[in-house]
């Protein structure tokens, strides 16, 4: 990892604060963003405010990157958020706040990444789904939906990108203690982690080891793959 | 010839283009490269290039303004996509397109 530059979305706390933590630990020129500041700093990381959803902003983010570091090897698309509701009590506004952040600020950054990327022709794409797709989890069916469309366009984005030696996978992970569930009752999680193989919430550095080994260099002969943690498929 | 005060010149937008679609045909292996200039076609069955190549050279002349001119564009925009007269048919529409958007943004 060491003088990679990683960009990180969604940065500022949970698995995102972790990943930018780690990929300094290991030598990486780390960029996060976030629609706000975080209440912290760490050497060998720069941080833009930027909500993900917004074509002008991420442009001018990876334009800034472009500038300043000359290149990006690695984008972990890790901004989301989540909104369990029954589907008969989902307000419109909810959905479309679900899928702006999830799809569209994905799309948004991989579409300008790839092209910082590919001045370089290499460049790693890790998306982020959830173990709510393939469990089908009731009451997450706006999030899951979005998170299914983030599956199918890392696919198809794969296969386009692969001619500039850019690969993209996707990072399946099953519950793990972060704001993102702080709301889910107890009983609901654990009913999440009796379906899973291995009972457990998953860990920061669960998700890490799939990341690490999609952005590896060696792994260049592996993209459009989703690996779910926690043993579903 | 459209005029403009902003710090975009068109002849320079024109050899940015030119420059970048060299290097495009090059990279895809392209040994004898035809004669290039504002009349080139990028679209269309007497296109210089293919559809990959359409794409790398977007990608090449966006980060080519953004680095001669600070100017952060997005060309296949929903605008351009949506034209009847598509700004991707040759060199000299995409150099417009280019300094319209140029102008847009002061």
């Amino acid at each position: 990892m060491e003088g990679s530059v990683v960009l990180v979305t969604g940065a500022r706390k949970g698995i995102g604060r972790f990943l930018a933590e780690y990929y300094v630990r290991r030598g990486a020129r780390v960029i996060g963003c976030s629609r706000s500041e975080p209440d912290w700093t760490l050497e060998h990381y720069r941080h833009f405010c930027v909500d993900v959803a917004d074509e002008a902003g991420v442009r001018k983010m990876m334009a800034a990157i472009g500038k300043e570091f000359g290149r990006l090897d690695v984008l972990i698309n890790n901004a989301g958020v989540a909104s369990m509701n029954h589907v008969l009590l989902t307000p419109a506004a909810t959905a479309e706040r679900i899928f702006a952040t999830n799809m569209q600020g994905v799309f948004l950054l991989c579409r300008e990444a790839a092209k910082l990327m590919q001045r370089r022709r290499y460049g790693r794409i890790v998306n982020i789904s959830t173990v709510a797709v393939p469990l089908r989890l009731e009451g997450e069916a706006l999030y899951a939906a979005s998170k299914s469309a983030v599956v199918t366009f890392t696919q198809i984005l794969a296969r386009e990108v692969a001619a500039f030696g850019i690969t993209a996978n996707v990072v399946a992970p099953t519950p793990i203690e972060t704001d993102l569930i702080r709301h889910v009752p107890k009983e609901k999680i654990d009913a999440i982690v009796e379906r899973l193989a291995i009972k457990r919430l998953g860990r920061f550095e669960d998700v890490a080891n799939v990341i690490d080994f999609f952005i590896r260099p060696e792994s260049d002969y592996i993209t459009g793959q989703v690996i779910t943690l926690g043993g579903v498929g | 010839m459209q005029t403009t005060t902003v710090k975009v010149n068109r002849n320079e937008v024109v050899n940015i283009i030119l420059s970048a679609l060299r290097d495009v045909l090059e990279s895809q292996g392209v040994e004898e490269l035809p004669t290039l200039d504002e009349t080139t076609r990028l679209i269309g069955r007497s296109a210089a290039l293919d559809s990959m190549g359409l794409v790398t050279l977007i990608v090449e002349v966006e980060q080519r303004l953004e680095a001669n001119y600070d100017l952060v564009v997005v060309l296949a925009d929903d605008r351009a996509m949506s034209q009847t007269r598509s700004p991707f048919l040759s060199v000299a529409t995409l150099a417009d397109y280019v300094m319209q958007l140029a102008v847009e943004q002061g």
